[in-house]
């Protein structure tokens, strides 16, 4: 495992998924979402299971965004909180 | 209150990465989960079944109830998505579009109805003029990927990839055409009836092929038993088998994504979307 690519990842997930919760704009916690999922893919590819890293660029970083999106269309884009 | 809740979190953080450390290494040949099982797979799964990729060999046929029930999982999403939100009541108002002049009609009752055909078009709400460059990539585009996912379906047991990847992808791909055009050329193309029907086919497909091998005499999802159905070497026959749920999944997959999006997209109107 190349310890430099692990840890540039590693610190945009965690970047990223505290910027998920945080920001107020319901989209751009959809795109966040996304990211962290294609961080999450690279990760996983690192780690050798491509399979896995495989499933989470299609489903996470792609469909569950389009959805995400969706749903953020068809309520509202402001959170009360 | 938000103070209170950023205490339990840091806690809860702090917990779970202790329970991290009691955890064996990264690809420890001594933790538990590489002493027994895992070794029949690596050292027999290729001689036993044909199939290069272990992960598919595990996941398609040793594994293969669980992969059925993760199918009738994707089966209810989209059955759970279109009982929740379809609705069936047409909306009162419409769109028309004048394609000489570009001017917009917009009708409140329901009586009355314009012809739609090369003087009108019906149009969404929220219409903006259709980008040229977008529409004509997408339309390039979209069967590139429906060839991409029937690959990753079809090469599931060489490389990554099998029926739940290249469904999905192939349910983007009616996605992307949702997007570029509008939901209305979609569902033109892909009726809803035709998307419900393929969503139940496709878990019809895996449990008619374990069911098939239990009346050839073997257990449920044992596909060795299909060997004199199909005239194929018998040693080969566990891939073909695993080759045939990996395309139940795939078609069971693509409808569910289509459905999930398209009653999400329009509030279960199915007329208009993003």
């Amino acid at each position: 495992m190349l310890w430099p690519i692990d840890l540039i990842v590693l610190t945009f997930v965690i970047v990223t998924a505290v910027a998920a919760i945080s920001v107020r704009d319901l989209l751009g916690t959809a795109i966040l979402f996304s990211v962290y999922s294609f961080m999450m893919c690279l990760l996983w590819a690192v780690m050798g299971a491509v399979d896995v890293a495989f499933t989470e660029a299609s489903v996470g970083a792609g469909v569950s965004t389009v959805f995400f999106v969706a749903a953020v269309f068809s309520t509202s884009r402001r959170t009360k909180d | 209150m938000k103070l209170l809740g950023f205490i339990i979190v840091c806690l809860t953080g702090i917990f779970l990465l202790y329970g991290t450390s009691d955890l064996p290494d990264w690809g420890d040949p001594n933790s538990p989960a590489s002493l027994h099982l895992s070794n029949h797979y690596i050292e027999k799964a290729v001689a036993e079944t044909e199939v290069p990729n272990l992960v598919t060999a595990v996941l398609a046929d040793y594994r293969g109830f669980d992969t059925m029930f993760e199918t009738a999982v994707v089966f209810t999403a989209g059955l759970a998505c279109f009982l929740l939100l379809r609705d069936f009541k047409p909306k009162q108002d419409r769109y028309y579009r004048h394609v000489p002049t570009g001017v917009v009609l917009h009708f409140k009752d329901k009586a009355r109805q314009l012809r739609v055909g090369t003087e009108f078009e019906s149009v969404d709400k929220d219409w903006v003029p259709s980008d040229m460059v977008i529409k004509t990539v997408c339309r390039i585009l979209i069967p590139f990927i429906q060839i991409y996912a029937l690959y990753v379906v079809a090469h599931g047991d060489f490389s990554p990839g099998g029926g739940f990847q290249g469904g999905v992808i192939f349910g983007s791909s009616f996605i992307l055409l949702a997007i570029s055009y509008n939901l209305k050329t979609l569902m033109k193309r892909v009726s809803e009836k035709f998307l419900g029907i393929f969503s139940a086919v496709g878990v019809l497909i895996y449990v008619g092929i374990g069911v098939i091998a239990m009346i050839m005499g073997g257990n449920f999802l044992d596909y060795s038993t299909l060997a004199p159905l199909v005239p194929v070497d018998p040693g080969h026959i566990r891939a073909l088998g695993m080759l045939g749920v990996e395309i139940g999944v795939g078609i069971a997959v693509m409808a569910a994504m289509a459905i999930i999006y398209i009653n999400i997209v329009s509030q279960g109107r199915h007329d208009e979307g993003l």
